[in-house]
């Protein structure tokens, strides 16, 4: 190895943005060679639950049954669905340490193929029943992301950005403009949500508890895969490609396997997305759409899975409430600053501020019970 | 040896086959539009090669993708025209223009980007943040109308020429413009002492500030470099092609798929890649309306899958 | 499901106002009307203008109307249907307003059209969206729009072009819906009467580039159609003369406006006679218009020098929701009934002529043919040269003609 390469593989920023020490709720990470049996895998898990954990969960179950339908579907709802797209990010940039502005192109061609296989009032739908539509959007949304993947993943890491932006906005102009397909700028509209016995998903409370059940699957999902040993691997060609490609790991598979996997978050995040508008047109997956993902992500902070619904969380609050505290026009400006204050003084977004105040805190604790003579 | 010929000689006749025989049916079915749109491609090309050299400098020395690069075109762009507008110079815009965004970026470098050397992904979101920002500063301030410049009747006019019935003249003056600089630029590089630091910094960048020299000093003047050139850009593209809020986003884009093409990190790349994308864009508006615009990022979408670097990249 | 809770979370939270404080009370005699406009982006200085529009018409009905007072609540999206639907439902929703105006953009319109049929209770009543599918495809019973849509704005420019002898054109225009509507509104009486387009150039959204469309300009066209907006047409007339072309222009409804006719000063000779269409001109002759233009600038020193065409859209929007108010003297119960035949009933004396609505509740009213002259003192503006009253969505066809064409699109019409 050149004295450059050498340093090339120091000085590469991926390895050090993503937080390598586990959160304490990943206790310690299982050994990267053995494969891990499911009976003691699944104690172990259920060991590392804590109180919070248990407060969370009953409080996003118990959430809709408390608050007006608007805030069921529009804010609960709406940041389930966007999180779970944002989630399919940080998989890909805290874990595989490739961002990848494209996720919102493979959430919106999913979304897409629901309208186009499925129903809505535009005469290009085939009309095929929900369950076909859904499972053929998420495949071909998946296969659209492998692709992505391939074309991105054989060059250095900071090049993903460029490329996946260059393809997301590549796939905005061909929905833009290709009428025979895609409809074009008027997009499609009345894209119903299906009835499953006799519920409509798209009442806010089915979709509210449909949107939540895709979401902890997907939250769920990744807390699983980190720990397997693709994840495992994925993370050791995160930090250092050249050993994992020594220790005889095919590096390029497994990146572009990480964005199949992130593809499949994003597919299902889009459909959630085409349900809840009841329609989809080239600006849902724009370049505002595509920089608004990313902002969620780094707001709740790529470190930990929860930190993309937590930004989005946020993320949705503000859109929907900064009209009625500031000037709403200048919306773009405030994100913008949030983005800007927390990359410069707090990258790990809103979980590095949690846990900067969690440890302020336990500091703090600690302190008060040595002066109380502990 | 010989496959590497055999390689250069398939590839040569592969694509250049059926570029030759569209090019001959162009020519015979209407020679007027293809000498036009060959015309267009160029000038074009030569714009994309003002606003992607800075972009392709600032990150062949520095790793940084400054996604903000299209904002400062656009920044320059407004502080140029209000210039020209109080002044009536218009050489005064440009040169207020250049020297705007080489300005922002020469304080960009040393204030944010020095404390977050070697983090190539943060460097990255500061400037999606930064870009964000600034255009919502920008339209805040000049709002959604769109401005023109007013350049000399000189060189606004129209040039009469063969076979089509005349060509602006304003589009010959900036693709001439163009050339010159991409020669300034090569002479900096190659011929003077700073380029030459630049150059080794670009091979290995410890190695250089190993030997002595202020590479902080270095990373700022090429920042500034590359901020300018966009300032620059903005000016010159926007008499062509008007200022509004949109652009800055097209130019990034444009810079983004003309580095891609050409090669990160390499001048004489994002030339190469100007061209190719310049004409692509062109040909593919003229002859294919629809999908004109998807056409350039099937093309880099091909460079992509054949060669990853690009055409001119170079590995390290 | 809807219906119950406002109504009594009102009643309860009168009883407890009523209980504590005898008399402000003022709960009551309030109706809360939401304003979508579209705020943020490039088209904001649009949305703000809409805005004015908006308060204007309040303004002139001194913030009353049906004996209530009104208050607006005021939405913002970035003509996006999904934003546009996501302010609407706020409003709707979580600010319990009791009309909807807006939006602005033509695939907001559709969009809101969409959700209004969810709201069956809340009347909708468009801004300045002027897309054709709001009120031709699948219309919904509480979405009203108090003026006619982009196609119906070009009706009549088709058999003027032909009177000064242009009978075969090159159109030029962008590649979405607005520009489809423009275009068929001008084709439907064009090629009816024997002109040929000869070829349709749809250039896509945001280009400023028209080099490559203006190689493909044939050499034997009388005029070319530009449907653009007023910048970008500034920008298309200079490459269009750098390249030596001198056609006359015929333009849509935004092409020749003030930024392209005084350009800095710089009078296009080339662009006298052009004509266009619209719905509204800055030279209308009427002590209606005149007025509406003076108390436009009275109360708005920050707006433009004339009001705009969102300015004028929505304040005929307001007009007709605090006159339709004022019909029914402010009753919105039972569904808001009463409120909707009133509406449906409703005469609007607008600045620029009479609107009523049609039976998919689309206005019809009149367009207003104009074209580019010179004033004494140098300055070019677009004066009114005819007027067409009662102009219907069908476009001065029959409905069965009408309806064999269908909406526009790239290839509807055609007469090559």
């Amino acid at each position: 190895m050149s004295a450059a390469q050498w340093r090339r593989a120091m000085n590469s920023g991926a390895g050090r943005y993503a937080l390598r020490t586990a959160t304490p709720a990943a206790a310690a990470p299982l050994p990267a060679v053995e494969a891990p049996r499911v009976g003691p895998a699944i104690s172990a898990a259920l060991g590392k639950i804590r109180l919070r954990h248990v407060i969370v969960l009953a409080a996003v179950i118990v959430y809709p049954l408390v608050v007006s339908p608007f805030f069921t579907f529009q804010i609960g709802g709406q940041s389930l669905a966007l999180g779970l797209i944002a989630l399919s990010l940080t998989f890909l940039g805290g874990y595989g340490g490739m961002v990848s502005l494209a996720q919102m192109s493979v959430a919106g061609l999913a979304g897409y193929m629901v309208a186009i296989l499925g129903t809505s009032i535009d005469p290009i739908s085939l009309h095929w029943p929900w369950w076909l539509a859904v499972a053929f959007a998420i495949l071909i949304a998946t296969g659209f992301a492998t692709f992505v993947g391939w074309l991105s993943v054989r060059t250095e890491g900071i090049y993903t950005i460029m490329i996946t932006l260059a393809i997301g906005v590549a796939f905005y102009y061909l929905t833009l403009q290709n009428y025979s397909l895609f409809a074009g700028h008027r997009g499609f509209n009345q894209v119903n949500a299906p009835d499953v016995l006799g519920v409509n998903l798209r009442d806010p409370l089915p979709f509210y508890y449909l949107s939540l059940a895709c979401a902890l699957g997907g939250y769920f999902f990744v807390q699983y895969i980190i720990r397997a040993p693709f994840g495992i691997a994925l993370q050791g060609v995160r930090d250092n490609p050249r050993r994992m490609r020594a220790l005889g790991f095919h590096v390029t598979a497994h990146r572009v396997a990480a964005y199949s996997v992130a593809g499949v978050l994003a597919s299902v995040g889009g459909v959630l997305m085409i349900w809840y508008n009841n329609q989809i047109s080239p600006e849902s997956t724009g370049l505002g759409r595509m920089i608004d993902i990313l902002v969620i992500a780094v707001l709740g902070g790529m470190r930990h899975p929860i930190g993309a619904f937590a930004g989005a969380i946020v993320f949705v609050l503000v859109q929907n409430f900064a009209i009625d505290l500031i000037a709403r026009e200048r919306f773009n400006l405030v994100i913008g600053c949030v983005f800007l204050a927390i990359v410069l003084f707090s990258p790990d977004g809103l979980l590095g501020l949690w846990a900067q105040l969690r440890a302020r805190l336990a500091a703090f604790g600690a302190q008060a019970k040595f002066r109380s003579g502990g | 040896m010989r496959s590497r010929a055999f390689q250069l000689w398939a590839w040569l006749i592969v694509i250049g086959g059926p570029i030759a025989v569209f090019v001959v049916w162009a020519l015979v079915d209407n020679a007027r539009q293809f000498v036009s749109t060959f015309l267009n491609g160029v000038t074009l090309a030569a714009l994309y090669f003002l606003v992607a050299s800075g972009f392709t400098l600032v990150f062949g020395l520095m790793r940084n993708v400054n996604l903000a690069h299209g904002s400062l075109y656009l920044l320059g762009a407004y502080v140029g025209w209000e210039v020209g507008d109080a002044t009536d110079m218009w050489l005064l815009a440009v040169a207020a223009g250049f020297l705007t965004a080489a300005l922002v970026g020469f304080l960009l470098q040393v204030f944010v980007f020095r404390f977050m050397q070697g983090q190539d992904l943060r460097q990255t979101m500061v400037t999606i943040g930064l870009s964000i920002v600034l255009a919502d500063l920008m339209l805040w301030q000049w709002g959604g109308v769109i401005y023109q410049f007013d350049p000399p009747r000189a060189i606004y006019g129209s040039l009469p020429m063969p076979i089509i019935r005349g060509y602006p003249t304003y589009r010959i003056v900036v693709f001439l413009g163009a050339v010159a600089i991409g020669l300034l630029l090569w002479w900096f590089l190659n011929r003077t002492r700073v380029g030459m630091m630049i150059r080794a910094g670009v091979d290995d960048r410890a190695m250089l500030a190993a030997s002595g020299v202020n590479v902080q000093r270095v990373f700022a003047l090429t920042f500034a470099i590359g901020a300018g050139m966009a300032g620059f850009a903005g000016v010159v593209g926007g008499t062509a092609l008007s200022i509004s809020p949109g652009e800055d986003t097209r130019y990034l884009l444009a810079s983004l798929v003309v580095v891609i093409v050409g090669g990160m990190g390499s001048i004489t790349g994002a030339a190469v890649g100007a061209l190719l994308i310049g004409l692509a864009e062109q040909f593919g508006l003229a002859y294919a309306p629809t999908y004109g615009i998807v056409f350039t990022f099937v093309v880099m979408a091909l460079v992509l899958a054949f060669r990853p670097r690009g055409i001119l990249g170079k590995p390290a | 499901m809807r219906l119950k809770t406002p109504v009594l979370r009102t009643l309860m939270g009168t009883a407890a106002l009523v209980a504590l404080c005898a008399g402000t009370a003022q709960a009551e005699d309030t109706i809360k009307i939401g304003v979508l406009a579209t705020l943020e982006g490039p088209f904001a200085a649009g949305g703000q203008d809409s805005m004015r529009g908006a308060d204007l018409a309040l303004k002139l009905h001194n913030g009353m109307a049906g004996g209530k007072k009104i208050e607006f609540i005021k939405g913002s999206s970035d003509a996006s249907p999904d934003k546009a639907v996501n302010a609407t439902r706020k409003l709707v929703e979580q600010d319990k307003v009791d009309i909807m105006i807006g939006p602005l953009s033509g695939d907001e319109g559709i969009a809101v059209k969409n959700y209004s049929k969810t709201q069956p209770n809340i009347t909708f009543i468009n801004g300045s969206s002027g897309a054709q599918a709001t009120t031709l495809v699948d219309p919904s019973p509480n979405f009203f729009r108090f003026h006619t849509e982009g196609a119906q704005w070009m009706v009549g420019l088709g058999e003027h072009a032909l009177s000064k002898g242009y009978k075969k054109v090159f159109l030029v225009a962008e590649d979405y819906g607005f520009p489809y509507s423009q275009v068929q509104g001008f084709m439907a009486g064009y090629c009816k009467a024997g002109g040929h387009v000869v070829k349709k150039a749809w250039v896509p959204l945001g280009t400023k580039d028209y080099s490559s469309v203006i190689s493909t300009i044939p050499g034997d066209v009388d005029a070319l159609v530009v449907v653009l907006g007023g910048a970008d047409a500034v920008n298309f007339l200079t490459q269009y003369e750098q390249v030596g072309g001198d056609k006359p222009m015929v333009g849509g409804t935004i092409t020749v406006d003030q930024t392209v006719l005084n350009f800095k000063g710089k009078r296009r000779e080339s662009l006298l006679g052009t004509p266009s269409a619209g719905p509204m001109a800055d030279s209308i002759d009427t002590p209606e218009w005149k007025k509406f233009v003076s108390d436009y600038k009275a109360n708005f020193k920050d707006g433009f020098p004339s009001p705009s065409l969102f300015a004028f859209l929505y304040y005929l929007s307001t007009e007709a929701t605090l006159e339709g108010l004022d019909a029914v003297k402010g009753d919105l119960s039972g569904g808001q009934k009463a409120y909707r035949e009133a509406l449906q009933k409703l005469v609007l004396h607008g600045p620029a002529g009479d609107i009523k609505i049609d039976e998919n509740r689309n206005g019809i009213g009149d367009t207003y043919i104009t074209e580019v002259v010179k004033k004494p003192d140098g300055e070019f503006y677009n004066q009114v040269v005819k007027v067409t009253h009662n102009v219907t969505e069908t476009l001065g066809l029959s409905k069965e003609e009408f309806t064999k064409m269908g909406l526009g699109s790239r290839e509807v019409p055609s007469c090559p």
